[in-house]
């Protein structure tokens, strides 16, 4: 049963392994000369002013809450989709009043101007 | 010990030890990002009990939405970046007894009941119809419709309450993109 | 002899297995060994196959700029990806001052790790698939996110204010457009009954769901070129903007797997759209010979990754601001009324015994209708609020210079 799993585990490890190896490659084949100047930050050529902190907008926080909703809302209409060739009209129509109420939402944060890339 | 118990207990140790730095580690952004490994083991944990849909759902939920919104949220704290806070509280040692307390509790208890104490695990029956049931349960009026659509409800309702706390309300008489 | 021209890959597999338990291994151990194998092979040829894209990629973009693209080392230019991953390679590896090292390094695994592993899933022909997992859409979702923590890891421990800012703008627009393409992959899974992607691709014998689900196939692609970060949504890696975004303090080929993941990146959406909504093997004659289903899948991913350089090479890039809002009041509403029109419709045509496609077909139009009408009504009241603008502006002109 866990079968398939197991090839999934092992290409994810692959993926992550000849990256690795290949980062090898290059830290083995390139200078190794570090210097104060050279890694020091990078801003634009001139040197950094301020703490390296910077103030977010508090609309990222919101597109992550909306993705949220809208990933639980999809993790309870797949097994919905899944079913739906057994399903009858009434019950197609109770998900679209899943997917309507949450589209209320979708609305409401459209109307409050919440959307808006400040 | 069979492969399977090896690979459970490889698992749940990751896990466990995941979760210890997530309270302990003295960054915050730290912190999160012990926090992805413990949900990425339960997720593990969630497979080798033969829920498929389930460990996917755990990492399509926990780790690519709840675990970058927390980051975002960390990050959006003023000074969280640099908070080194203290790891240990005055009373520590009375939360050690009651930790240890309860964990015994637990045990003892788990013991005395057949199904928790076997060592054989008690997977998920591995129908071909499995996700099918699910979703005609969701919707079917004798089963669980009614916590279907409150879920909604309760969704919608976590978004808005949200968004009024997250986002100042524009008083009258304020301009377009002025906060 | 003829069942090796039949079905190359069973009579690849039974011989190694062959071979392998003769050698005195237990079955167990060979199965583990056999998919040991097949994942190396698979993660292997997918980050060879970059050099390739990469190479067309700038063959095509150069033809449609009218110009020649690089011609130079090897026949048409074809090892000019080689000699720039040599150079690459040579590069010395640079770690900023104060950037946590553990996420630091690990950023770029994950981003490639991320796309890879979405090959588990895609039916590259009959008999070859990496894992027949029976929640493979869900899969695609949560995989197709890991990448995204990577990008958010690496701007977080490098140490740059610029590098911080470009990485929470482009995990911003990447969630953002994941939610269309969450509620697009629902048609797939709801028209063909399952999640299994095997089944999404056998259930579209007579008809790809291209046909029956225009629209979502319309959102998915969109959405996905979005989430990818391709042109046009490519501002988050422009030179001018935001001083090359998230990977600003990578060197060397840690920088360069960012690079050969988002390539990658790009091939895997064309690939999934041809299984999901172009019928993935399916062709003439392709069930009885399985080799001829991948070439029909190659073919199908070849024609969808053009058409992706091809709006690459034909488009502005757009605004930031405008990318958002396109996602969130035009893409995300779309997705959501294809999704109710596409349930709907197929559960009348099966209660009216009426034409499948007829009623799909009805149902897009309708969508398309009523969002070109939105359309409208909203250029409309924009036209009429800009025609006032110019009024109110002069009075408060002449007000402050008198």
């Amino acid at each position: 049963m866990l079968e398939p799993w197991i090839f999934i585990a092992l290409l994810l490890g692959a993926g992550m392994l000849l990256p690795g190896v290949a980062i090898a490659a290059n830290w083995l084949l390139g200078p190794k000369k570090p210097n104060a100047i050279k890694e020091s930050t990078y801003e634009c050529g001139i040197e950094t002013v301020g703490e390296t902190y910077v103030q977010l907008k508090g609309s990222y926080y919101i597109y992550a809450l909306i993705f949220v909703v809208f990933d639980i809302e999809a993790v309870f209409l797949f097994p919905w989709a899944v079913a739906y060739n057994e399903l009858q009209l009434y019950m197609v129509l109770e998900g679209v009043l899943f997917i309507a109420i949450l589209a209320a939402g979708l609305f409401y944060a459209w109307r409050k101007g919440v959307l808006e890339w400040v | 010990m069979t492969l399977y118990q090896i690979a459970f207990l490889v698992a749940a140790f990751l896990t466990l030890i995941a979760a210890l730095m997530t309270v302990s580690s003295p960054s915050m952004v730290h912190s999160a990002l012990w926090l992805i490994l413990t949900l990425g083991g339960i997720a593990v944990l969630f497979l080798l009990l033969n829920a498929g849909f389930l460990a996917v759902v755990q990492v399509a939920v926990y780790i690519d939405a709840i675990a970058i919104m927390i980051i975002i949220v960390v990050m959006l704290t003023q000074g969280a970046v640099r908070q080194q806070l203290r790891q240990v509280s005055r009373t520590w040692w009375g939360a050690a007894v009651a930790a240890i307390l309860l964990f015994v509790s637990l045990l003892v208890i788990f013991v005395q009941s057949p199904q928790l104490a076997s060592t054989a695990p008690t997977l998920v029956p591995s129908q071909e119809t499995i996700l099918k049931d699910l979703g005609q349960s969701l919707v079917d009026v004798n089963r669980y419709i009614l916590p279907f659509e409150i879920a909604s409800v309760l969704l919608l309702a976590a978004l808005i309450g949200s968004i009024i706390v997250a986002w100042p309300i524009r008083r009258p008489g304020q301009e377009e993109g002025e906060r | 002899m003829t069942e090796f021209l039949q079905d190359p890959f069973t009579w690849i597999g039974e011989l190694l297995k062959t071979w392998l338990t003769g050698l005195g291994l237990a079955s167990d151990f060979v199965t583990f060994l056999l998919q040991l194998l097949g994942a190396l092979v698979l993660a292997t040829v997918m980050l060879l196959l970059t050099f390739l894209l990469i190479w067309a990629e700038r063959k095509i973009v150069a033809r449609i700029q009218d110009r020649l693209g690089p011609n130079r080392v090897g026949p048409f230019g074809v090892f000019q990806t080689v000699a720039d991953l040599l150079k690459l390679v040579t590069k010395e590896l640079i770690t900023p001052t104060g950037a946590d090292l553990i996420p630091y390094n690990l950023a770029p695994l994950l981003a490639v790790m991320s796309v890879v592993g979405l090959w588990a899933v895609i039916p590259l022909a009959p008999t070859l698939l990496g894992a027949k997992i029976n929640v493979g859409v869900l899969y695609i979702i949560s995989i197709g996110a890991i990448g995204t923590l990577g990008i958010m890891l690496a701007g977080m421990s490098s140490n740059n204010k610029y590098a911080l800012l470009g990485a929470f703008r482009t995990v911003a627009l990447m969630i953002s457009y994941a939610v269309p393409m969450v509620l697009a992959l629902l048609v797939p899974v709801l028209l063909a009954g399952s999640m299994d992607m095997s089944t999404i691709v056998n259930a579209q014998s007579p008809l790809p769901f291209l046909l029956l689900a225009p629209v979502a196939a319309l959102v998915f692609f969109i959405s996905s070129l979005g989430e990818v970060g391709r042109a046009p949504f490519d501002l988050l890696e422009a030179e001018s903007e935001i001083v090359a975004g998230f990977h600003i303090e990578y060197s060397g080929l840690k920088f360069g797997m960012f690079f050969v993941a988002e390539f990658l990146h790009a091939f895997t959406i064309s690939a999934l759209t041809a299984t999901l909504f172009l019928g993935g093997w399916q062709g003439p004659w392709a069930a009885q010979y399985p080799f001829l289903g991948l070439i029909y899948f190659l073919i199908k991913t070849s024609i969808v990754y053009f058409v992706v350089i091809w709006i690459r090479g034909s488009f502005p890039r757009i605004r930031i601001d405008q990318m958002n809002s396109l996602n969130w009041k035009l893409i995300t509403p779309v997705a959501l009324l294809g999704l109710v029109a596409t349930s709907v419709a197929e559960k009348l045509a099966v209660e009216f015994a009426w034409s499948r496609l007829l009623v799909h077909l009805a149902a897009s139009a309708l969508v398309v209708l009523v969002t070109l009408t939105a359309l409208g009504i909203y250029a409309r009241t924009t036209r009429k609020r800009s025609e006032q603008m110019p009024a109110t502006g002069a009075t408060s002109e002449s007000l402050t210079s008198a």
